[in-house]
């Protein structure tokens, strides 16, 4: 299986605790709860932890899938550099975004969800992981090269290459050799 | 259209499924939305007693189901029993990972939901305690203070808020924790986690224990309650205005309320006794003693287990699940199983396609010397890990036999099924098995390396010499494809075209280059079996699932004395 990217699951986890944070923060507001100005808080840091969340950090090993659409978010993250790319630092703002969602009832799951993914973006970090972006490399374009300008040296038409005769300048190279190595039938 | 549910079978299945979800929350929405014995608790929550119960009995109904697909014993079980049946019916039971995720998304959804109505109605039970609301919600609210009467409002104390009250109560504290279980669950099984990093996935999946133990309890404290009758009865259009007099007027006695039966564990304790069987019988395989016959590390770096287990008995094309407790003592992988059931082992290929695969290879290869030992017994002395093998589990491949026509299509590793397949023909043909429907194979490999032929071009060469002498060349068409092919392999044909054998595999077939042409193959079946029923097997990639599945239901003929195609896949 590889080595465990710990980051992988803390930004599922994140993701969905930023989901469940800004879902309970509209039922607070809607429903004009008490103390709904942490529920407006929780709107918020759902909101901001989702985008900060949606592009999926790059994979150390092995092809990464990017989420769909993720590539604008990924360059205003990206950004951020040392500020996003370090998990302690988004184990820190979870765990700080989190708080306010404790003192009321529709935003304890996103608390307690978003301390998890805390959790797990602090052993990320522990394991040495970082973010990077998912972006596509550019094809880097082969300049073509001066010989073009030149008469092909084997211009066609061409036997197939077992068969092709050496040049007779390279006596040693000339000597025939077998395309298919000849075995005898026992 | 007939054919669409034919080659479509889960579907059909599917939508009996939602039939019952979309039942169990209409009845149950409007059960709660307007029957009497309710009018009072709705009178404090409101449309949201709906919106919670609706969700809780689809729940019930789902959170027993979740369980039952991934009883791979128990599926092999009914497999068994429905021998009778048709073989559409059975073919669904292969589809188990998927209806197990279709029912866990369900659950997720009505979770949500329900998490939300109930926190509605935490808020507003609170606030009526509080007395913020009209006359009425705060009777009835108070009601359960004083003696001889029975609360509506579970939250009996004024001074109390709607999160201690839930940390307190034992459907709160249960809901939170099997609410965080479950979203611990879902945000490991995402394609991403579950793909790359397995374990994570597998231990995280084991938080199941806690949400059935916290699902069988959520209900106990009683929480939603309705009206009981009471003598005389109390007349609820007419008290409903004068709640001040309520015991003084005779037709308006105090209403008298109760809890409703928890139900859920009814639904759950029946899966979860199954499944704790199924893991008993897991661990008993476990246990039991499996010996190594022989050995064999092909060049291509596949390796080739023999093995013998007592009491092991096995269909062409099933598969088995290998642990190997030196390596991990919790991990089993599936295998498919490439011996006939007419040999006495049973043997796997295994190729190194990651740790687990690649920790196996090394600890039989010892150093590479020594590539093969044919003695049973022997891997003590050797120093062989043990294994735990658990198994064998049915999958459509046991079907070929019934089709008077198959085409059996293997890509890449995916070979292995039929592996078997081909080999159990072979014995059969040789008894002259009176059990073998089959009067024609199509087989078709796919695959990318030449190297990857050879280990599996024996069988087929054997397989082709043994028709010859019968004079039955025809029963086995087959057509090799090598996808992975460059100018000089084209030229290497070129040359040696004239030759009887085939110059990669030695096969009297010639290797094709590059992708079959779909269209053209089935036309061909379909023309030279014009009335037939053809049964096509897959065991490959999801994309050429879709293109050979689109082709089955494309050439099926409506009429049913013609041709037919039905499609069968197995996917790891």
């Amino acid at each position: 299986m590889g080595k465990i990217e710990w980051a992988m699951w803390a930004n599922e986890q994140a993701l969905a605790a930023g989901l469940i944070y800004l879902t309970g923060g509209i039922v607070g507001v809607a429903g004009q709860f008490r103390g709904w100005q942490f529920a407006a808080f929780g709107v918020a840091a759902g909101c901001f932890v989702c985008m900060l969340e949606y592009p999926r950090g790059k994979r150390s090993k092995g092809t990464s899938v990017a989420r769909t659409g993720q590539y604008c978010f990924t360059v205003c993250v990206k950004a951020f550099g040392p500020l996003t790319q370090n998990y302690y630092v988004r184990a820190l703002l979870h765990a700080a975004l989190s708080v306010p969602g404790g003192f009321m009832l529709a935003t304890v799951l996103g608390c307690v969800c978003l301390g998890m993914a805390s959790l797990i973006y602090l052993s990320a970090a522990i394991h040495g992981e970082h973010w990077e972006p998912i972006l596509l490399t550019k094809e880097v374009k082969t300049a073509v090269g001066e010989s073009i300008k030149e008469p092909p040296s084997n211009p066609p038409p061409r036997p197939p290459a077992e068969l092709r005769r050496k040049r007779v300048e390279d006596v040693e190279g000339a000597a025939y050799v077998n395309p298919m190595p000849v075995i005898t039938n026992e | 259209m007939g054919n669409w549910v034919v080659n479509h079978g889960l579907s059909t299945f599917i939508v009996v499924w939602m039939g019952i979800n979309i039942f169990l929350f209409v009845y149950f929405f409007l059960l709660y939305d307007s029957s009497d014995r309710f009018l009072y608790t709705r009178h404090l929550l409101g449309s949201a007693l709906s919106w919670a119960r609706a969700p809780a009995a689809v729940l019930n109904f789902n959170c027993m189901l979740i369980l039952l697909p991934v009883c791979r014993n128990l599926l092999s079980l009914i497999r068994g029993s429905f021998m009778c049946c048709g073989r559409s019916l059975r073919k669904q039971l292969d589809k188990n990972l998927t209806f197990h995720k279709l029912v866990a998304y369900m659950i997720a959804l009505m979770t949500a939901v329900h998490t939300i109505a109930h926190l509605l109605n935490v808020e507003w039970l609170n606030n009526s305690r509080h007395g913020v609301y009209d006359e009425l919600s705060t009777t009835l609210s108070e009601l359960g203070d004083e003696q001889n009467t029975s609360y509506l409002n579970p939250i009996r104390s004024t001074t109390t808020t709607p999160t201690m009250f839930v940390f307190t109560s034992i459907a709160g504290l249960t809901g939170v924790v099997i609410t965080l279980a479950l979203v611990l669950i879902v945000t490991s099984s995402m394609e991403v986690i579950r793909r790359n990093y397995f374990e994570v996935f597998w231990y995280t999946h084991h938080l199941f224990i806690v949400f059935f133990a916290g699902l069988v309890f959520h209900g106990a404290g009683r929480i939603v309650r309705g009206q009981v009758t009471t003598d005389p009865p109390h007349n609820t259009s007419y008290c409903k205005d004068i709640p001040d007099e309520w015991g003084q007027d005779p037709s308006c006695p105090i209403p008298q309320f109760a809890g409703g039966f928890p139900q859920t564990w009814m639904f759950v304790i029946g899966p979860m006794v199954i499944y704790l069987f199924e893991r008993l019988l897991r661990f008993i395989r476990y246990i039991q003693k499996v010996t190594y016959r022989k050995i064999v590390i092909r060049p291509s770096k596949v390796l080739e287990l023999q093995l013998v287990k007592n009491g092991f008995k096995m269909e062409v094309g099933q598969y088995i699940f290998i642990n190997c407790p030196a390596i991990s003592p919790l991990e089993w992988h599936p295998f498919t199983l490439t011996s006939a059931p007419e040999e006495d082992f049973f043997s796997v290929h295994i190729r190194s396609a990651g740790d687990w695969t690649q920790k196996l290879i090394t600890m039989h290869h010892c150093g590479g010397s020594c590539t093969w030992y044919e003695k049973p017994s022997l891997g003590r002395s050797l120093g062989l890990p043990r294994m735990g093998v658990d198994g064998p589990f049915g999958t459509a491949s046991e079907d070929v036999f019934d089709y008077e026509v198959s085409m059996l299509v293997g890509a890449g590793i995916g070979v292995t099924p039929f592996a078997s397949i081909l080999k159990s023909v072979w014995y059969k043909f040789k008894d002259s098995n009176p059990k073998l429907r089959t009067r024609k194979i199509y087989f078709y490999w796919l695959c990318r390396e030449t190297h990857s032929f050879e280990w599996f071009a024996d069988l087929l060469q054997g397989l082709e010499k043994e028709m010859e002498e019968r004079g039955m060349g025809n029963f086995l068409t087959y057509k090799l494809y090598l996808t992975g092919w460059d100018q000089s392999h084209a030229a290497h044909v070129m040359v040696h075209f004239d030759e009887d054998t085939d110059v990669i595999t030695g096969l009297k077939q010639k290797t094709h280059y590059g992708r079959p042409n779909w269209d053209k193959e089935f036309e061909e079946v379909r023309k030279d079996n014009p009335t037939s029923v053809v049964g096509t097997f897959l065991c490959g990639p999801e994309a050429l699932a879709k293109t050979l599945e689109k082709k089955c239901v494309k050439y099926s003929n409506v009429d049913p004395r013609k041709t037919k195609f039905y499609f069968n896949k197995e996917n790891f």
